[in-house]
């Protein structure tokens, strides 16, 4: 990789070493290194004028997605979308966003709609338009998870994208089972004796999606948009029902500041508490190492949510998390 | 071609003769013949370019046809009952979106207590969904009223929701006129959508509207069931022309017009009550009958068109809204009232709950009654009062006197003495 | 109007055989309707099933009432139930068991109806017979055919043949036969 001449301020040389791990502001690489994000010929599935919060990285992972779906195959896409942040922000009436066909029919069923879809385009002889159902990880693992274990297992031509920033944002930061445990939410607050979510078992929906065998699994992060892009082009390649879940970090839920969705997204990743893999009809293909580890605290510590977490007393639930990272890294074999 | 078979099958060829694109299906007694035949019909390549799936449950059933018929499939499935609940949120939705999605309820009563069999509880319970709700008496207008059905909510988009009784039409085996394939295509011409999710033009179904719009939106709807009423008596006629029958409509009237006593119900029970009416007449009673095939929309005008000459309405109805009385019968009075006034005795029966079977003998009691002007304006028709009242008097003396149904179901003897809970 | 109510158990055939009279009927030009008692499908449960046979279209749905023909597939029940409930005493009564009315202890019943509407068949040993299977119900359609002369044999073996693949059809249609002869057998006797 070719470095570009370095700008003189100390402010552009960050942007410079971010670039390096292949983050978002790459276009001061060289041409093929590139992302197409970073083109002027990127596809707009979502053009400006939506309503999503400052440093949102459910509408970043949206973008992203998207646009790669629609160059793959050549603005061929039809979009069904759960209820939730992304649908209320991207079309507040009488205006939309979506530069292609899009539906949000009901918050539990975006699967069902979906698998709908891609039957008529099955019995109208339509092999080239694909589809794409899309929600946040309330809609996905816990309202809407019967309906994407049915389309899991009919196996049908839909791939399901999960916006996974772990609670219900859109309802004012509630708990869903993707909620990390410890994590403070509006009905899991930091008091008593167990403060915050509780460690339950977690519904992890990748390794629940890796049980129904399907062609195609993986997990993205929005900090990461080569891989990102990388894994919607691979699962546009298969026919038959295929899952990507994007870690997405949410300012508003996480207590994070705006500008650190990026830096949250990769320090997720980098401490083990956000596994990035793929899957291949139910086995693990591939799996991102970690390239700079970094400690759970300096996840935890840029999130409001996790306050009380860093406090002494809380200490038994930092180890929990640790413990967590850990069993992550051995699990995916991410070092 | 004339075929002897059950409803469900019949339903099953008349909506295959409609040529759907997609058709989701959940089981549920006593729909379940219906899908399952259409299974057989796509599987062997009798029914073609159709996508037939076996969903896993009513609501993916309704939000998978939400999706097809979006995406511009002519889609149809078929439920009852707990299904109906089941998938209320996206029944709402279909109408909402303004899907023409054709539905069959084979209706069926609502638990606790779970029972099976037929009443119209199922539809009832979606009266105020947005869906047109057509209701047949035989199993050949079952199949005319369906191949209708299709025409009239992609006229409208709007989805249509045809009732038939549950086991007693879907299960009765009896003689169907099933039309030919030109015939339906003459009557039935392809699926033009009014939306669709189309990549050559996209646009965005199902956004968020706020107080500023939303009336305007809701209005519409109920303009739209509003320009049913014509519609739906313009395409009754244009059937009879094709197929060469009377099928479908507003309303159906067996000398409601000349008649003192009149009886309003929907579905299979006309068939019985023309049977008494036909020996009643002969009697000489005054008798005759009104039958609503269109529930919603609710078709005012031709309801009193057709008792203006009536004394007594009797109307027949099989689910109630607890706490309220009867549904059909409230909804009778208040369109009557504005154009008859208060002058006719409207009264209410409550009938064929559950599956109670609803025999002439007892129909003949009501109108007896009537014809003596001895009728209660609220009657359950052949309820059990001595069971009820030891039911009564039990939760009187006893805080814990236990399950109500167990208790009566002890009582009739269904249950042995020696397995109380 | 001909009607007919047949009692049975669950798993003898009850459905099908009110199913095969109606198409029978049908298929002789006649408006026929048929249905089950919707009860509880389990094996073994009592189970009823409805026929109507008519020159004139059938409006009624109740189920039968007061059956010109009242079939009983399985004499066990007579313990189980009243099965005679309306019964037309001028009408027919068709009973599968080896024994007399009179053996059966329902003779005070039996004795209302006039002479040769009342008889009894081995309608499962021969339907064992004839389909290998304890199902009683084509016996008995045979043996209805030949009692009431309201449908043709020819009729009802269009109407099984119609409803099941050859290889059930035809031993069914010798069971028919069968009940059919063993009647006209016994009608001749008296």
């Amino acid at each position: 990789m070719t470095k570009k001449e370095q700008p003189a301020t100390d402010e552009q040389m960050i942007k410079f070493y971010q670039t390096g791990t292949f983050t978002v502001g790459n276009r001061l690489l060289d041409e093929e290194f590139r992302t197409v994000q970073a083109t002027s010929e990127r596809s707009n599935s979502i053009d400006s004028g939506h309503r999503a919060c400052q440093g949102c990285g459910q509408a970043l992972g949206a973008r992203y997605a998207l646009d790669t779906a629609m160059r793959v195959t050549d603005n061929k896409i039809i979009a069904a979308n759960a209820t939730g942040c992304l649908e209320v922000f991207t079309t507040p009436y009488p205006e939309t966003a979506w530069s292609i066909p899009w539906i949000h029919s009901l918050f539990g069923n975006v699967a069902s709609v979906a698998s709908g879809i891609a039957a008529t385009l099955k019995a109208k002889g339509d092999t080239t338009t694909r589809v794409i159902a899309q929600g946040g990880d309330g809609g996905t693992t816990d309202i809407g998870f019967a309906c994407l274990s049915g389309m899991f297992d009919r196996n049908d031509d839909v791939l399901y994208i999960c916006y996974d920033n772990g609670g219900y944002m859109n309802t004012g930061v509630q708990r869903s089972s993707a909620t990390p445990g410890g994590a403070r939410t509006s009905t899991s607050m930091p008091v008593g004796e167990h403060p915050g979510s509780s460690f339950t078992t977690g519904k992890f929906l990748p390794a629940i999606a890796m049980a129904h065998e399907i062609p195609y699994v993986a997990t993205a992060s929005v900090h990461d948009l080569h891989d990102l892009e990388r894994k919607i082009e691979k699962a546009m390649s298969f026919r038959g029902a295929r899952y990507i879940q994007i870690n997405v970090p949410c300012p508003l839920g996480w207590g994070s500041e705006p500008a650190k969705t990026i830096k949250l997204a990769r320090i997720g990743v980098e401490s083990g508490l956000v596994p990035l893999f793929e899957a291949e009809h139910g086995d693990l293909t591939n799996s991102t190492k970690i390239r700079y580890q970094v400690p759970v605290e300096e996840y935890l510590q840029l999130q409001r949510r996790f306050a009380h977490i860093l406090k002494p007393a809380n200490v038994d639930q930092l180890e929990t998390i640790r413990a967590i990272a850990e069993k992550n890294i051995k699990r995916y074999q991410l070092l | 071609m004339l075929y002897q078979m059950s409803g469900s099958i019949a339903v099953a060829k008349a909506i295959a003769l409609c040529r759907p694109d997609v058709v989701p299906c959940y089981p549920i007694t006593p729909q379940t013949h219906i899908v399952e035949h259409l299974s057989v019909l796509v599987k062997s390549g009798q029914l073609e370019n159709c996508t037939y799936e076996n969903v896993e449950s009513e609501f993916a059933s309704m939000s998978f046809c939400i999706g097809s018929s979006a995406a511009g499939a002519r889609t149809y499935t078929a439920t009852a009952s707990q299904g109906l609940l089941y998938m209320m949120e996206a029944v709402y939705n279909a109408s909402g979106l303004g899907l023409p999605i054709v539905m069959t309820l084979g209706n069926r009563a609502i638990g606790a207590p779970i029972n099976i069999w037929n009443d119209h509880s199922d539809a009832m319970s979606v009266r105020d969904a947005g869906w047109i709700q057509l209701f047949v008496e035989s199993n050949q207008q079952a199949v005319d009223v369906h191949i209708q059905a299709f025409k009239l909510a992609e006229a409208l988009s709007i989805p249509v929701m045809v009732n038939m009784d549950g086991f007693i039409l879907t299960h009765a085996i009896t003689r169907v006129d099933l039309p030919e394939q030109e015939q339906v295509d003459q009557f039935l011409p392809p699926f033009v959508p009014r939306q669709k999710l189309d990549t050559e033009a996209p646009l965005s179904i199902g956004a968020m509207v706020g107080p500023d719009a939303f009336t305007e939106v809701r209005y519409l709807a109920h303009h739209r069931q509003k320009e049913a009423l014509a519609i739906i008596e313009q395409q009754a006629k244009e059937f009879a022309k094709i197929f060469g029958r009377d099928s479908g409509g507003l309303v159906k009237s067996y000398f409601s017009e000349d008649a003192d006593i009149v009886l309003v119900a929907m579905g299979s029970v006309i068939g019985t009550m023309q049977d008494l009416v036909n020996d009643l007449r002969n009697e000489g009673y005054s008798v005759g009958i009104l039958s609503l095939r269109s529930f919603r929309p609710f078709p005012a005008n031709a309801i009193c068109n057709a008792l203006k000459n009536a004394k007594q309405v009797i109307v027949f109805e099989k689910s109630f809204a607890v706490g309220m009385g009867g549904i059909l019968a409230s909804e009778i009075h208040m369109a009557t009232q504005r154009f008859v006034g208060d002058k006719l005795i409207i009264k209410s029966v409550i009938g064929g709950l559950g599956g109670r079977t609803i025999t002439k003998k007892s129909l003949r009691k009501l109108i007896d009654s009537a014809n003596k002007n001895e009728l209660d304006d609220e009657v359950f028709m052949d309820l059990d009062g001595t069971t009820v009242v030891r039911e009564l008097k039990r939760q009187q003396e006893e805080q814990s006197s236990g399950p109500v149904a167990e208790n009566i179901l002890r009582d009739i003897g269904v249950v042995s003495a020696s397995k109380t809970h | 109007m001909f009607q007919i109510r047949i009692h049975g158990r669950g798993g003898q055939g009850v459905v099908s055989a009110s199913e095969l009279l109606s198409v029978a009927a049908f298929s002789e030009g006649k408006f026929s309707q048929s249905f089950p008692s919707f009860g509880s499908e389990r094996m073994g449960a009592p189970v009823q099933a409805f026929a109507r046979i008519s020159d004139s279209n059938i409006t009624i749905r109740e189920p039968v009432m007061e059956p010109d023909m009242l079939i009983i597939q399985d004499p066990t029940l007579f313990q189980a139930i009243n099965v005679f409930d309306g019964a037309k005493f001028d009408g027919y009564l068709l009973i599968n068991s080896s024994k007399t009315p009179e053996e059966l202890g329902i003779d005070d019943v039996t004795s209302q109806y006039p002479n040769n509407h009342v008889m009894t068949l081995p309608a499962t040993e021969l339907a064992l017979k004839y389909i290998k299977q304890p199902k009683p119900n084509t016996v008995l359609l045979g043996a209805f055919a030949a009692l009431s002369n309201t449908i043709k044999i020819p009729a009802l073996e269009d109407a099984i043949r119609g409803k099941f693949p050859k290889k059930i059809a035809e031993p069914n249609i010798a069971a028919t036969t069968a009940g059919y002869n063993f009647i006209i057998k016994q009608l001749e006797n008296t």
